[in-house]
């Protein structure tokens, strides 16, 4: 009888080749000792604040919510951590694991080059080699980020099959892993994969929410009415709606990449259009065709610009508990240039979809209501894309 | 005994791997009974699927040619009916576990029982995951084919003991593809096999040459190739089946040489 693990209702569990499986077994081992080890919380607690910046500050934005003349809107600030995202998060913890797992080298799948800037950061500081698979059209969309990583010291592989982007690149890293495993820890970068993947980058990412929660009872005395993060695989979102899950009265709000839009085939809204499945290790919902074939999925956001979504978002939408809502190319660039301009604040276009829909909300609301963005990543790195979207060349 | 156990009474076995679809079905049908005159004794038919993450880049190559030219499941279980009417030896589908979820694993197995196909190897469906397509499965008559790795050492005899049809050793680290060597040690997984379960093994990933498969059979009860086969069909496109044919009489020589 299968023992099948890592379930979020009918989603997750374990489905990677034979090869894999001790290696799974053995991080989730390792995982399960190290995450009650008082010096091992110690040292990533101090890698965070002293190195990473934390906590990221609950930012008012009292200019924004003039403007839209609604709810009370607060910014988690996860674009003022080291590396410019809340990616490092993750990768410090990961890192952290692997090195007391006695490994010495990390590889990693990147989209928008978040993931992988920080991975290559932590393998620096923590003297690993490292190796950053990215699908190849996503090494020219940002450009910036590759070149950060290889200063970093890293290795940027670019990644050519398929549609050359965030999927292709997460099937290569998983193919890497399955050659070379003895010293090599896949640093996966979202609550995606196999077990126990979803968990362990869900448990290291909370602290987004485990701030946020303390922040806003010590700003307001009340907690908020609605959090809203983006969804691509989906670690800041669930990161950002962890610790607020049994807070019955706060809605979570998911916002996936629509591309041009839900009624095309050039969108990356999994939840929306698509249906459940088996991919990269997990059972969840995939953008797919009738045959279970991957959809080629399309977003301008190099890091929401994948098929599937982490399985415990796909059991928060099943059960009611998180709504996932679709913004489109257009509506994020919107909100990339509205937030800049209104608050000096520059997005990464990932974050620019939570800020759109936030937008949309926050004016029907009244303004006795308060609502949690969490801006994921800075902007800067979007920069020269954005003016291409606009019709203006820049050189980097 | 299955159909496909009798695979394995003719000596060691010699089982190709061939992609369906590519590039067409035709072909496909001309490749699989030049390898069923030529002495294949069992063929593990390829569905393709779009992201095949256990494959190398020959095989990940022959998935995306087969798409780019229709293929899909129904015409799969098609071509197989159709290749029963002469057929006999047992084929097994080598597919990912989202082409069965999607067809609704209860409606894939039906047909495989309709159509003739005796068994099924999902390499993302580890012993932990089995049982939601295996229960199906054995309903049908279909065997759900294990997988063991280099690195499955503690997982072998559980695996193993409940293992149907063939088990699969996987014969190296990585992914599918031509190797030049195989460094691990067939013959100690083999040992542990046989004290856990009577259903024979084969060794695949890896294997090219007929030496090499000589000696993987010799090690185990038959030896699988699929990358060689697929260059192949890149190689020679539709006119490839006298040359896959003419390839398996000599590696199906080989290891009966074992």
């Amino acid at each position: 009888m299968s023992q099948s693990k890592g379930r979020f209702g009918v989603h997750g569990g374990q489905y990677i080749p034979e090869t894999l499986m001790n290696a799974v077994i053995e991080l989730e081992q390792a995982y399960d000792h190290y995450k009650n080890d008082p010096d091992f919380n110690r040292e990533l607690t101090e890698l965070l604040n002293n190195y990473a910046g934390r906590p990221s500050l609950l930012y008012r934005a009292d200019k924004l919510t003039r403007e839209l003349g609604g709810a009370k809107i607060y910014l988690k600030r996860e674009d003022l951590n080291h590396t410019g995202s809340h990616k490092i998060n993750n990768v410090l913890g990961q890192a952290l694991l692997a090195k007391k797992m006695g490994k010495t080298r990390l590889i990693a799948e990147t989209g928008a080059g978040q993931h992988g800037v920080a991975t290559a950061t932590a393998a620096a500081l923590l003297d690993m080699e490292c190796v950053v698979f990215m699908g190849e059209e996503d090494t020219k969309r940002q450009a910036l980020n590759v070149y950060r990583m290889k200063l970093l010291g890293a290795d940027v592989i670019p990644v050519k099959s398929g549609t050359a982007t965030l999927k292709d690149a997460v099937s290569e890293a998983m193919r890497e892993w399955t050659s070379r495993i003895t010293d090599t820890h896949y640093c996966l970068g979202s609550v995606m994969g196999p077990h126990p993947f979803p968990t362990i980058v869900r448990d290291f990412q909370a602290v987004i929410s485990r701030e946020a929660r303390a922040q806003i009872l010590e700003a307001e005395g009340r907690l908020p009415d609605a959090v809203i993060a983006c969804v691509g695989g989906g670690s800041n979102a669930i990161g950002s709606f962890y610790h607020f899950i049994p807070d019955e009265g706060v809605r979570l709000i998911g916002c996936e990449a629509a591309g041009r839009g839900i009624d095309t085939f050039e969108t990356a809204a999994t939840v929306n259009t698509g249906r459940i499945g088996i991919f990269h290790g997990m059972k969840s919902y995939f953008c797919q065709d009738e045959y279970g074939q991957i959809a080629p999925v399309y977003s301008i956001s190099a890091g929401l610009d994948y098929p599937g979504v982490g399985p415990e978002h796909a059991h928060l939408h099943d059960i009611g508990r998180a709504e996932y809502v679709p913004v489109t190319d257009d509506e994020a660039v919107n909100a990339f240039e509205y937030l800049s301009r209104t608050e000096g604040i520059i997005p990464a276009i990932e974050s620019a979809h939570a800020i759109a829909y936030a937008m949309k909300l926050a004016p029907t609301m009244d303004k006795d209501k308060i609502i949690i963005v969490t801006v994921s990543g800075r902007g800067d790195k979007d920069c020269a894309a954005i003016a291409r979207y606009r019709g203006e060349d820049i050189y980097e | 005994m299955s159909n496909i156990r009798a695979a394995f009474e003719n000596g060691k076995a010699f089982i190709p791997f061939i992609t369906c679809g590519d590039p067409d079905l035709e072909t496909t049908a001309k490749v699989v009974r030049a390898a069923a005159e030529n002495g294949a004794d069992l063929i593990e038919l390829g569905i393709p699927f779009s992201d095949p993450t256990a494959e190398g880049p020959v095989i990940q190559g022959a998935n995306i040619r087969a798409l780019a030219g229709g293929v899909t499941t129904d015409k799969v279980f098609e071509l197989v009916k159709e290749l029963r009417r002469d057929v006999k030896i047992p084929f097994v589908f080598m597919t990912y576990a989202n082409v069965v979820f999607s067809y609704d694993a209860e409606r894939f197995m039906a047909r495989c029982c309709e159509c003739g196909v005796d068994g099924i190897i999902l390499p993302d469906l580890p012993f932990e995951e089995k049982e939601e397509f295996s229960a199906v499965a054995r309903q049908y008559g279909v065997d759900l084919i294990s997988l063991i790795a280099p690195t499955s050492e503690n997982r072998i005899a559980m695996i193993a003991k409940e293992a149907e049809g063939f088990i699969y050793i996987v014969s190296s680290l990585g992914v599918t593809g031509v190797r030049s060597e195989i460094t691990t040690n067939i013959g100690d997984i083999v040992k542990v096999i046989r004290e856990n379960t009577k259903v024979p093994c084969a060794v695949g990933f890896g294997i090219s040459k007929p030496e090499q498969a000589q000696k993987m059979a010799a090690l185990s009860d038959g030896a699988i190739v699929g990358s060689a086969i697929i260059r192949i069909l890149e190689k020679y496109g539709k006119d490839a089946a006298p040359y896959v044919g003419e390839y398996v009489k000599e590696m199906k020589e080989a290891v009966d040489k074992s």
